[in-house]
């Protein structure tokens, strides 16, 4: 041990629990923080059926909801950027609200992935829609050329 | 041929890698020089062999051999040549086989670059290089082959991802995330051969481990960077962070091996934290096998997918082994990992190391936790969940927060002991700006409590590491007569180490601020408009849409906006958001507009349109402050560069060691590094 002039520096033995007592309170503010935040932050994915089966449990919490579009039930208003559309998984179907523009691949039938919370009402209020698409890259087969979203020729620039 | 020549180039290192091991081994336990000799030059052999494979992959990219499995697989004649070759990394099998070009790559330059050096250090540090190299060839003919057989040969491939061949990042982001990445296996192996060697109670391995973490840690900077970048440009949400567990996978090793950098000087200057050290850097290397395992194992989408590839079984076996033999061989060296001094104050450098190191590893486990999470409750529950962001921001702020202080109190404070006054004098000055900086953030700023604390806190770090430029360059000019930028100069030339790592603080201060700037000040709108209509975004910003326009390229169709920019009415710029659609791929990538100014972006995206161009609908973000993030990122690099690079010092003292040559057995005599 080291005795020196500088009246800041006491003995080791005192200074030990300080800093031990310092660490402790550190871990333990991360641990109970960290803790509580993933439970708290933790976003399921439900189906539809799942979704409505837990029913008052998670509304206003955050979940991912995944399904298909229903077929007839998308409603765009360009004007005011308000979408509705069903998200179903054959046996439930919930009715999902989202503001902003679909993405350009979003139409009925196809697999969607919104993020949100379940309103009391029973309506899913989505803060982002993912249009559901596999990983994999295939070359396209024959006939299969034609790309869906295909233009007018008048908005072709050569 | 190519295919042969490839998947044989691996299969004669993997051979030549166990050939090294034996002759290493046996050769440093028997004494025997010429076989360590033998075996270092192993390391050399496949550097070459790797870089033939490479190349003959790259060969079969650019020639589309569509018989190589993984040209089949990522390759396609219409893609541009620039993607084709970068598409060496774009997928699974190419980004293995680019993984152990960069190991054999850093293995052969640290065996030249110390080929004189005496001791057992460099010999044991090849066994580990060849171990870490020997798990990636293995990968390479078995899980992840990428010279698979394809018959009969496919007339055309799909080409890269889509994501990967649409932005010129991408030929910039891997290649710097994999030189940082994968040089994290260099200070590992050093560590590993110093525990070996019985080098370790010495301080000469802590200081080559230092230069090669520094320039590791420098790439993974830059590639960290570069990701959010990319993510930026090419996604389209108009952010660059979102705590997904690919970003996770090359931040985690970015944290530790940060705290490195700064306990590595408490060891070297007080001989304290030898074995915390130790460990930090075998951390630091299994995230990096780790992020590599979560990125490439399939395992993040689903638990599931593990089991179906046998890839996830490989490296979790691996990095149980290395941690298995990590935790040994410190056990077994506890002697020489012993702490020579102790902490003499609270109120002292080590100190304030010492908490930036507990913070930066609690950053790390909070991070671990939030990434690895849903794999566990998927595997215990069956429940599928994800950590959202909201999580890592909660934690992630007060965190930065309190590294920012300590990033101003260490410069501030002497080692050892500070006195009352050294003290005093340390905190007056960058309080009483800091505390000008909330106001000001109060008064003319968002209100909001986080934003006010990060940049009251960052001016507070800001301050501390820019008086020391300060005070050193006004020393200079007194004692010397210097004019400023002279004195400048010779400061930092005088030592480098110190003022680079200011000048990397600076950077993250810079990039943290600009962060919280850019995050609190963010102005989205988004509107459905026909060719002439107008958008107003601010009061004095508005967008009018021009024209809808369509190309046809051979691998893709292109959307495209023209929009016109209006300040105050008249027309002040045209920026056009596009939306490739790629025929291999149903969903469209975007291509957002970026107009950057020193204020902010104006960040724009081309969100829907109508096949008749008769409308379309545009999302504009007035992102403030981003460029300075990016502009940060190459402070912190230019920090590491002047820190790590060579001085006439350090040239000396590698002539020095290089006097005695040749390599030597561990066992025998080792001159003593003066």
């Amino acid at each position: 041990m080291q005795s020196t002039a500088i009246p800041v520096t006491t003995s080791s033995s005192s200074k030990r629990p300080l800093l031990i007592g310092a660490i402790v309170a550190l871990v333990g503010a991360f641990g109970y923080l960290a803790y509580g935040g993933v439970e708290d932050n933790l976003v399921y994915f439900l189906t539809p059926s799942e979704l409505v089966a837990k029913g008052g449990k998670v509304v206003g919490r955050p979940v991912r909801l995944g399904g298909q579009v229903v077929p007839g039930s998308v409603e765009w208003n360009a004007e005011t950027l308000n979408l509705k559309f069903k998200v179903t998984d054959g046996s439930q179907t919930v009715p999902v609200y989202s503001s902003g523009a679909p993405p350009q691949m979003f139409r009925a039938g196809i697999g969607v992935v919104v993020e949100g919370k379940l309103g009391a009402n029973g309506t899913f209020d989505s803060k982002s829609l993912m249009v559901k698409h596999s990983n994999e890259y295939k070359a396209p087969k024959p006939g299969e050329g034609q790309h869906p979203a295909r233009l007018d020729k008048s908005l072709i620039r050569s | 041929m190519t295919r042969i020549l490839g998947l044989v180039s691996v299969w004669v290192a993997l051979a030549i890698s166990v050939y090294g091991l034996v002759a290493l081994i046996g050769g440093l336990a028997k004494q025997r020089t010429a076989w360590v000799a033998s075996g270092l030059q192993a390391v050399y052999v496949n550097f070459a062999l790797l870089s033939v494979s490479a190349a003959a992959m790259i060969y079969a990219l650019v020639t589309h051999d569509f018989s190589v499995g993984y040209v089949a697989q990522v390759g396609s004649r219409s893609t541009p040549t620039l993607y084709t070759i970068i598409s060496l990394w774009g997928a699974l099998e190419g980004s293995i086989l680019f993984w152990g070009w960069v190991l054999a790559m850093y293995s052969a330059i640290v065996v030249y670059t110390n080929r004189r050096r005496p001791g057992g250090l460099v010999p044991w540090s090849a066994v580990a290089l060849l171990t870490v190299g020997l798990f990636f060839y293995i990968l390479l003919v078995g899980p992840a082959n990428p010279w698979a057989l394809i018959s009969p040969t496919p007339p055309d491939g799909p080409g890269p991802n889509p994501l990967l061949q649409n932005h010129i990042l991408m030929a910039v982001h891997p290649p710097l995330l994999y030189l940082g990445y994968v040089g994290m296996t260099v200070p590992f192996a050093f560590a590993v051969g110093a525990l070996l060697s019985g080098e370790i109670a010495k301080d000469d391995w802590i200081r080559l481990t230092r230069r090669w973490t520094l320039s590791a840690w420098a790439f993974l900077s830059l590639a960290i960077i570069a990701g959010m970048w990319w993510s930026y440009e090419v996604l389209g949400w108009g952010g660059y962070w979102a705590w997904d567990p690919v970003e996770n996978a090359s931040f985690m090793p970015w944290l530790t091996s940060t705290a490195f950098l700064h306990s590595v000087m408490v060891q070297e200057r007080r001989g304290m934290l030898k074995l915390w050290n130790v460990n930090l850097i075998v951390g630091t290397f299994l995230l990096t096998i780790l992020g590599t395992f979560l990125t490439r194992s399939g395992i993040i989408s689903s638990v599931h997918a593990f089991t179906t590839g046998t890839i996830g079984y490989f490296f979790l076996g691996f990095i149980a082994f290395c941690l298995v033999a990590s935790l040994i061989l410190v056990a077994g060296n506890s002697a020489g990992l012993r702490s020579e001094g102790q902490l003499d104050a609270m109120a002292s450098r080590e100190t304030v190391f010492l908490f930036n190191n507990l913070l930066l590893t609690g950053f790390t486990l909070v991070v671990i936790l939030g990434t690895l999470f849903p794999l566990v409750a998927e595997a215990i529950k069956g429940a599928k969940v994800t950590v959202g962001a909201p999580f890592f921001n909660k934690m992630s702020i007060p965190i930065c927060v309190a590294l920012l202080f300590l990033m101003g109190v260490g410069p501030s404070l002497p080692w050892k002991a500070a006195t009352d006054a050294q003290v005093r004098k340390a905190f007056l000055l960058p309080s009483i700006v800091a505390a000008i900086v909330a106001v000001l953030t109060l008064v003319f700023g968002p209100k909001d409590p986080y934003t006010v604390l990060a940049f009251a806190f960052a001016s507070y770090a800001a301050t501390c590491n820019l008086r020391e430029y300060g005070v050193g360059i006004a020393a200079r000019q007194k004692a010397h007569g210097e004019s400023a930028p002279v004195a400048l100069g010779r400061l930092v030339a005088a030592n480098q180490r110190r003022y680079g790592g200011y000048l990397a603080h600076l950077g993250i201060i810079m990039t943290a601020a600009a962060i919280t700037a850019s995050s609190s000040g963010k102005v989205e709108r988004e509107a459905t408009l026909k060719p002439g209509q107008t958008m107003q975004v601010t009061d004095d910003l508005s967008v009018r849409l021009k024209t809808l326009w369509g190309k046809e390229e051979p691998r893709r169709q292109v959307i495209g906006a023209d929009v016109e920019l209006l300040k105050g009415g008249s027309v002040n710029g045209l920026i056009d958001p596009r939306m490739n659609f790629y025929r291999t791929q149903e969903q469209p990538v975007p291509t957002p507009a970026v107009r950057s100014r020193p204020q902010g972006d104006i960040y724009m995206n081309l969100m829907a349109f109508t096949p008749d161009g008769q409308s379309a609908t545009i999302k504009v973000i007035l992102e403030p402050f981003v460029p300075w993030i990016w502009f940060g990122g190459l402070i912190v690099a230019l920090g590491a560069v002047v820190s790590a690079w060579p001085t006439a010092r350090t040239s000396r003292q590698a002539a020095r060691v290089s006097a005695p040559r040749t390599v030597r057995a561990p066992s025998g005599p080792v001159p003593e590094f003066s």
